[in-house]
């Protein structure tokens, strides 16, 4: 279970508060516009910005002596997901050995995620080397060989056509069922939320407002909501 | 947080480098009671400022024409031109001067030009002569600066802009580049041009074009007063952190992001080939011609240069290469941790050995180490010591823009991948700031191998660096043997830089 | 600082092992000590008659050296000094820090000149030298060369012992009248240089008519670049002297030696090397004479030298003067 205990976050006089838990395997979609602090609640969640108050926790335990890396938890970002100047099989590498000592199971591991991806024989292709699409799948290798419990996704798709970015939603879709990952993902698209969420929360005027089921929320819209989804 | 050793060595080189900036001026006050200005001692206070700022105002204004035209332009020898521009800076100073005086001096080219033609000959000395040197020893430091700021910036954001018109390209991509290079340019060169000495008075005419470093020469040499020479390099320190301040109150971070390194064309505008051609066919000439007369100066008696030449070069070579890695590691440090916390004190301590004259820092070392040891026996360290601190605050300025920018985009992901300390380093932060890495180990090395540093306070016998055994033999008649020495040492310098830019540009992404 | 205070401490214990033959620590400046100055031949000379080791310790000029000098005080490890000039001399002597000659050598000096601490090892006269190809009616006095559009180069007196020595020249031959010389010489002036040898360098270039230099100076080129083409203008004024001067510490341990070596330093086989290592006038003319070609040098009539207590009294003065005068 993850949970948010209390929890304020502060960005230069933006205060955001949370106090709310998903269970283990949750899809969650953290839904908002431009501003209102989805991306300030991931960060606090990923460990780049310090809780002003409260806790978060996974499985009970506090998650504030954690640096990002020690985290439960993997990021994809919404640029910035791959270093330019390594190659594929690099950028992996450093997903599952910083000091890049592979042995031949990484390797053969490193393949295996590729092939799953369909990004077979691309291990020394450069980011730039590739399409949208295949650059979408290689971010999505790094995480999925990080291999963490969480998965935070802070919009990485924002920028491929509607059409790319169902078909990389779909995807992760998959492997967090087949790794029963926890996904929490930023977006201001409420069809990305019906199409991938279990549950939603709704990013609002400095508060987080607990998670509601993606149908019953849609269903019947709160008045945020339907502020926000317009007439 | 991983960043504490980081932050805490920062912080010890800090304190190192205002040790010596600092405290050898401390160690000259102490050496005698109170001082006081002389009406003289402001009029060269005033005339180093203004000589400073019109330098460093005409340097920048040339090197964005440049630097643009260079960026836009493909053409057959524009590398090499790129890595010859850079020589100028690391000349001697008194080299570059006979240089320059061969084109533009009494009896040199353009004056027998303009003679030929029946126009009066013009005189390059006084102020405008002593900026003029000023700017060809600098614009070539600010057009590399500029361009690197240029290859920074990512190749999507020129294709995004492309797509929209001219002005918004220089709105949208140059300026905010410039916003967040040229402040830092700028203030090298104003700082360079601050401690000048050789040039200003060469050039200036008489003492009317005193600058500060001659009151502090004078102060030590004939008055023996190291009182008052303390109270001008404070002065100095004074108007360095002024002009440290300013700088950083105009430089915007560059908010251009990070691409994904897809090499960079750019187009350039139409039936502007013109224009370009011009000014890269005359910032090539005004470089490369008073270069070309040290060439043609000092092959002559290349062949008879007497065997402590040699010697010395190769004591030299050892020292430029000890100094810059110094440097280097220095300037690397520096300019991350700052990039991390954005330290007013670390960035000032980087800068600060551009306002320290080098006979306060040389007397004041001499003063401290000289109870304690002989001179001579720490002659060489001391003096690879002194030209690494020399050459930071040129490294730390290259390095600074590309690790903030590198930290910008970058941070959250290394830190996501468990990725720092040495893994960091290699696979992280050498790869992206190879080429300003490349471009300021060359420049450190070479910078260390032409100054005269303290080496002349120090040396005992058998330690003469190149630069020493140049300005030896020039006291000593042989100016055909110092011109040649001297062309051996730029040739060397030049080596040596040519070899580190090179190898960091092969090893950019 | 303490640890590297330690750090060098211990550096140093490095060189008392050293110590076999007694070494005589020779104080001056650069060229003197430089491969091609007087230097090596008078250490090697003398260390063949003293069983000991010469060791010269530099600094950049005559100047340097004082300066040098007085930062060190008492516990400066030099023996002997060599290399102040009368302009120094007096200042010199204020530090209490030198011990009267043992001996005073006869020497051969335009004028008469005795001092208790210095002994003079070498001098010249300073002189405008010129192309005599491209100049073939110099000036005869600082007034003609001021009358005329000869453009000449001079060193500047705040840092460089030849440009004070010009200062001391104009001043010793006009007196109260030296301002309106500089004056009248401001517009010949093509630039002033912070030493010796950019001034030089500046001439053999062809950036001006005339250098301030030695009257020696010519005997270079015509020696060692066989080149006969560089004169020395003699001036009506007569001609200011720079006399180079040694002497030894009072803090020296080596008392007798360092007497030894002022004594080699004055006798014929050090005096002869001085012409044309030094480009000098040897302080007491060697038996064999000068070398071929100086006799070809330019021989003022009049030689002009302040005492060195008068030329402390006026340097101040006359260098402010010279700047008020040129800086208009």
């Amino acid at each position: 279970m993850l949970h948010l205990d209390h929890l304020t976050l502060t960005v230069d006089g933006f205060r955001l508060s949370a106090d709310w838990s998903i269970e283990t395997g949750t899809k969650l979609a953290l839904l908002g516009g431009s501003g209102e602090g989805k991306s300030t609640l991931l960060m606090g969640l990923a460990g780049f910005l310090p809780p002003t108050s409260g806790r978060i926790l996974w499985q009970g335990r506090d998650l504030a002596a954690l640096s990002p890396a020690e985290r439960p938890m993997a990021i994809l970002f919404q640029d910035q997901n791959l270093f330019p100047h390594l190659t594929l099989g690099q950028n992996l590498g450093l997903a599952l050995n910083p000091r890049m000592k592979l042995t031949a199971a990484d390797h053969a591991r490193i393949a295996q995620v590729l092939d799953r991806l369909g990004l077979s024989g691309m291990q020394s292709r450069k980011p730039a080397d590739l399409s949208g699409g295949q650059q979408g799948r290689a971010a999505l290798g790094r995480v999925l060989l990080q291999a963490r419990p969480i998965l935070l996704l802070d919009e990485p798709f924002a920028a491929l056509g509607p059409a790319l970015k169902a078909d990389l939603l779909a995807l992760v879709s998959d492997l967090a069922a087949e790794a029963g990952t926890t996904v929490v993902m930023v977006t201001h698209d409420p069809a990305d939320a019906t199409r991938f969420a279990d549950q939603v929360v709704l990013v609002h005027d400095g508060v987080a407002d607990t998670p509601l089921e993606t149908k019953a929320i849609f269903a019947d819209p709160p008045a945020a909501l339907r502020a926000y989804l317009g007439p | 947080m991983a960043d504490r050793p980081l932050q805490i060595t920062a912080g010890l080189l800090a304190l190192l480098i205002a040790t010596l900036v600092l405290g050898t001026a401390l160690a000259l006050a102490s050496q005698s009671g109170g001082a006081s200005l002389h009406p003289a001692d402001w009029s060269a206070i005033r005339f180093t400022i203004l000589q400073a700022l019109l330098s460093t105002a005409f340097s920048c204004a040339l090197a964005i024409p440049t630097a643009r035209a260079l960026m836009r332009r493909r053409f057959p020898g524009r590398q090499a031109l790129i890595l010859l521009m850079g020589a100028p800076f690391l000349l001697p100073v008194i080299v570059a001067v006979l240089g320059l005086l061969t084109i533009y001096g009494r009896s040199g080219l353009l004056n027998a030009a303009l003679q030929a033609v029946g126009i009066a000959p013009i005189s390059i000395y006084g102020l405008w002569g002593v900026v003029l040197a000023h700017v060809f020893f600098n614009l070539p430091l600010a057009t590399r600066i500029l361009l690197n700021g240029w290859h920074a910036i990512p190749a999507e954001r020129f294709r995004l802009a492309e797509t929209l018109n001219l002005p918004s390209l220089f709105r949208h991509i140059e300026l905010p580049m410039l916003r967040a290079t040229l402040p830092g340019a700028a203030l090298s060169i104003f700082l360079v041009c601050l401690t000048s000495f050789v040039v200003a008075l060469t050039l200036g005419g008489g003492p009317k074009a005193t600058t500060l470093e001659l009151a502090i020469y004078q102060a030590l040499r004939f008055d023996f007063d190291p009182g008052k020479a303390a109270l001008l390099a404070a002065i100095q320190f004074a108007i360095c952190t002024a002009a440290v301040t300013l700088s950083a109150r105009f430089t915007l971070p560059s908010a251009l992001g990070a691409g994904l390194d897809r090499s960079l064309v750019l187009r350039a505008p139409k039936g502007r080939k013109a224009q370009d051609a011009i000014v890269i066919t005359a910032g090539a000439l005004f470089l490369l011609l008073p270069l070309f007369a040290v060439l043609i100066e000092g092959l002559p008696a290349l062949p008879f240069l007497p065997i402590e030449v040699w010697q010395a070069a190769t004591r030299s070579i050892w020292m430029a290469l000890a100094s810059a890695a110094l440097s280097t590691t220095a300037a690397l440090t520096l300019a991350q941790a700052t990039a991390r916390k954005g330290s007013r004190l670390l960035e000032l301590s980087a800068m600060l050995p551009l306002s320290a004259s080098g006979l306060v820092l040389g007397t004041g070392l001499f003063l401290m180490v000289r109870p304690y040891i002989r001179p001579e026996d720490v002659a060489l360290p001391v003096t690879i010591l002194v030209n690494a601190l020399m050459s930071l605050p040129f490294l730390y300025r290259l390095l600074f823009p590309e690790a903030q920018a590198l930290h910008a985009a970058y941070d959250r992901l290394a830190q996501a991948m468990a990725l720092t300390g040495w893994p960091r380093l290699r696979y992280l932060t050498l790869p992206r700031l190879a080429r300003p890495l490349g471009l300021g180990t060359g420049l450190a090395a070479a910078l260390s191998m032409g100054d005269l540093g303290v080496i002349a306070l120090f040396a005992g016998q058998g330690q003469a660096t190149l630069p020493l055994v140049v300005q030896r033999l020039s006291g000593a008649y042989r100016m055909d043997e110092a011109a040649a020495a001297a062309l051996l040492l730029v040739a060397l310098s030049f080596t040596l830089f040519a070899l580190c830019d090179l190898g960091g540009r092969r090893a950019a992404p | 600082m303490k640890p590297i205070h330690l750090a060098l401490a211990f550096l140093s214990l490095g060189h008392m092992a050293m110590a076999d033959a007694p070494v005589l620590n020779v104080l001056t400046y650069d060229s003197f000590a430089a491969e091609w100055g007087p230097g090596p031949a008078i250490a090697k000379g003398f260390e063949a008659t003293c069983a000991c080791k010469i060791n010269y310790i530099t600094a950049g000029d005559g100047a340097a050296v004082l300066s040098r000098l007085k930062m060190e005080g008492a516990t400066s490890e030099a023996d002997v000094v060599v290399g102040l000039d009368t302009t120094l001399t007096e200042s010199a002597r204020a530090t209490g820090l030198f011990a009267p000659l043992a001996a005073t050598a006869p020497n051969d000096l335009p004028v008469p000149y005795t001092d208790a601490n210095f002994e003079p090892f070498d001098w010249g006269w300073f002189a405008f030298v010129y192309d005599n190809t491209k100049l073939t009616n110099p000036p005869k006095s600082f007034k003609e060369l001021a009358a005329s559009n000869l453009k000449i180069v001079i060193e500047d007196p705040r840092s460089s012992t030849p440009g004070l020595g010009l200062v001391m020249w104009v001043k010793d031959a006009y007196g109260t009248d030296s301002a309106n010389i500089w004056k009248d010489l401001a517009d010949n002036i093509v630039t002033v240089t912070p030493s010796w040898d950019e001034a030089y360098g500046l001439f053999l270039k062809g950036e001006a008519d005339m250098v301030l230099s030695y009257t020696t100076s010519p005997a270079y080129h015509l020696i060692a670049e066989k080149d006969a083409t560089k004169s020395a203008a003699p001036f009506a004024e007569g001609h200011y002297m720079q006399v180079e001067v040694a002497g030894k510490l009072a803090s020296s341990k080596q008392q007798p030696l360092a007497d030894q070596f002022l004594a080699y330093l004055a006798s014929d086989a050090a005096q002869a090397t001085i012409p044309t290592t030094n480009w000098m006038y040897p302080a007491k003319t060697p038996a064999e004479g000068l070398p071929k070609g100086y006799e070809t040098l330019i021989k003022p009539l009049k030689s002009l030298l302040f005492s060195p207590t008068e030329a402390e009294g006026q340097r101040q003065a006359a260098v402010e003067e010279w700047q008020t005068a040129l800086s208009k």
